[in-house]
């Protein structure tokens, strides 16, 4: 039990080895992305370019703005807004010119980025708190209150995510399962409270989130069947006459799992926000208090909470399949564990 | 402008197809897991994890063309 526990606060401490390299990439790809939008913008700022687009059309002014609102809510800019007390402009940075490669690249911290700190910052408070929780336990205490919420969740993704798939060498996977359950997990949650913004609702940071997966299941992959394996795997075991069917159908396999992972965390985490803007705005649309009192609030609540479901069951969801995709990838066995590798496609 | 509104509307009917297309596939899964709970209590969490990664991946094809639509009401 002592052990157990040991072992456990040893995988938390992990998690933040893996957390820094993924912050930074996703900040990086969140700057590609608003790169790429004052790219499109041309020499113009981004915010009122955006703006320009959506309100280009003045004829149906009220949808317009609930649709202006909708975008502005969902998409990353540079403005963190709270709206009756105003709001907070994030500074603007791009990369000095002088720069070979990267020269006059935009680099802002834009408002998924700074929510991503946020979210990096509370993991390392709550799980600092909490591994430090458990040094003070002794064997046969159980843990109370936020250690033992915590641990209900680790414990679960250790048992009935990473074990349950991966099977055996399960342990070296999961500080990376933990730390992407946790990450995607406090993200969703934080979107969801009055002010946030949902890092995982920005497709830049889903797919970075899914390059990982990516890369942690094609060196399991190399690390458990080496070279000769790999290759080998490609061929899926048929004849070789098939072969030239087979290995490119294979080879795309292996980018399609990680654009499914992305595609869905950001679907889902923006489809839910729509929903509940959408359905505030049929009240401002039909200009009538029934409604609102009948229709947009009730469903928006309802929405709301079904949301707080969507948040754990997407980061289980993630969670689980990077586990699937691993412990395929790791499998040991010859062809009907191909054939479950085909079936999850 | 007259394209315009087709586009909107292509972009509604695809939504509305893709979710007939995700519910009678979620819907399945769920009759059959309740089925399957009914006759083996004991294999409940198996059932559940099993359909719940179904449900997944059933989910994230309905998005794809969902995505799609919303590219199409947007553009």
């Amino acid at each position: 039990m002592k052990r157990l526990s040991v072992t456990r606060s040893k995988a938390i401490f992990k998690v933040f080895a893996v957390l820094l390299p993924l912050l930074l990439s996703g900040y990086g790809l969140a700057a590609a992305s608003a790169e790429r939008s004052s790219g499109a913008s041309g020499n113009m700022a981004v915010t009122p370019a955006v703006e320009a687009v959506h309100g280009g059309a003045e004829a149906a002014p009220e949808e317009e703005k609930a649709g202006d609102v909708i975008m502005h809510h969902i998409l990353d800019n540079h403005v963190f807004a709270f709206e009756p007390f105003g709001s907070v402009e994030l500074p603007r940075l791009s990369v000095p010119a002088a720069v070979p490669v990267l020269g006059g690249m935009d680099i802002s911290i834009t408002k998924h980025v700074v929510m991503l700190w946020l979210v990096s910052a509370l993991l390392l408070i709550v799980f600092s708190v909490v591994g430090l929780k458990y040094k003070t336990l002794t064997a046969r205490q159980a843990p109370k209150g936020l250690a033992n919420a915590i641990e209900a969740l680790v414990e679960f993704v250790r048992l009935d995510v990473a074990k349950s798939n991966i099977g055996h060498g399960y342990e070296k996977h999961l500080p990376y399962l933990l730390t992407v359950f946790f990450f995607i997990l406090f993200c969703n949650l934080l979107g969801l409270i009055p002010y946030g913004a949902t890092a995982t609702g920005n497709v830049n940071v889903t797919l970075t989130l899914s390059i990982f997966t990516f890369f942690v299941t094609q060196i399991a992959a190399f690390k458990a069947h080496g070279v000769k394996g790999y290759l080998q795997h490609l061929t899926a075991g048929t004849h070789w006459s098939l072969w030239i069917i087979m290995v490119p159908i294979e080879i795309i396999g292996q980018f399609t799992k990680p654009f499914a992972l992305t595609v869905r965390l950001f679907a889902n985490m923006t489809a839910g926000h729509i929903i509940i803007l959408s359905l505030i705005f049929i009240s401002f649309i039909l200009k009538s208090y029934v409604v609102a009192a009948t229709v947009s609030v009730p469903f928006a609540i309802f929405i709301y909470l079904l949301e707080l479901f969507v948040a754990f069951l997407q980061a289980f969801v993630f969670t689980m399949l990077s586990a699937l995709f691993i412990g395929l990838a790791t499998a040991h066995s010859g062809n009907d564990e191909h054939e479950a590798a085909v079936a999850h496609h | 402008m007259e394209g315009f509104g087709l586009a909107y509307l292509g972009a509604g009917l695809g939504a509305g197809l893709a979710v007939i297309g995700a519910g009678l596939g979620i819907g399945n899964i769920a009759a059959s897991a309740a089925e399957g709970t009914a006759r083996q209590p004991e294999a409940t969490s198996d059932i559940r994890t099993t359909m719940i990664i179904a449900a997944a991946l059933i989910e994230g094809v309905a998005l794809f063309g969902e995505v799609i639509c919303v590219l199409l009401a947007l553009k």
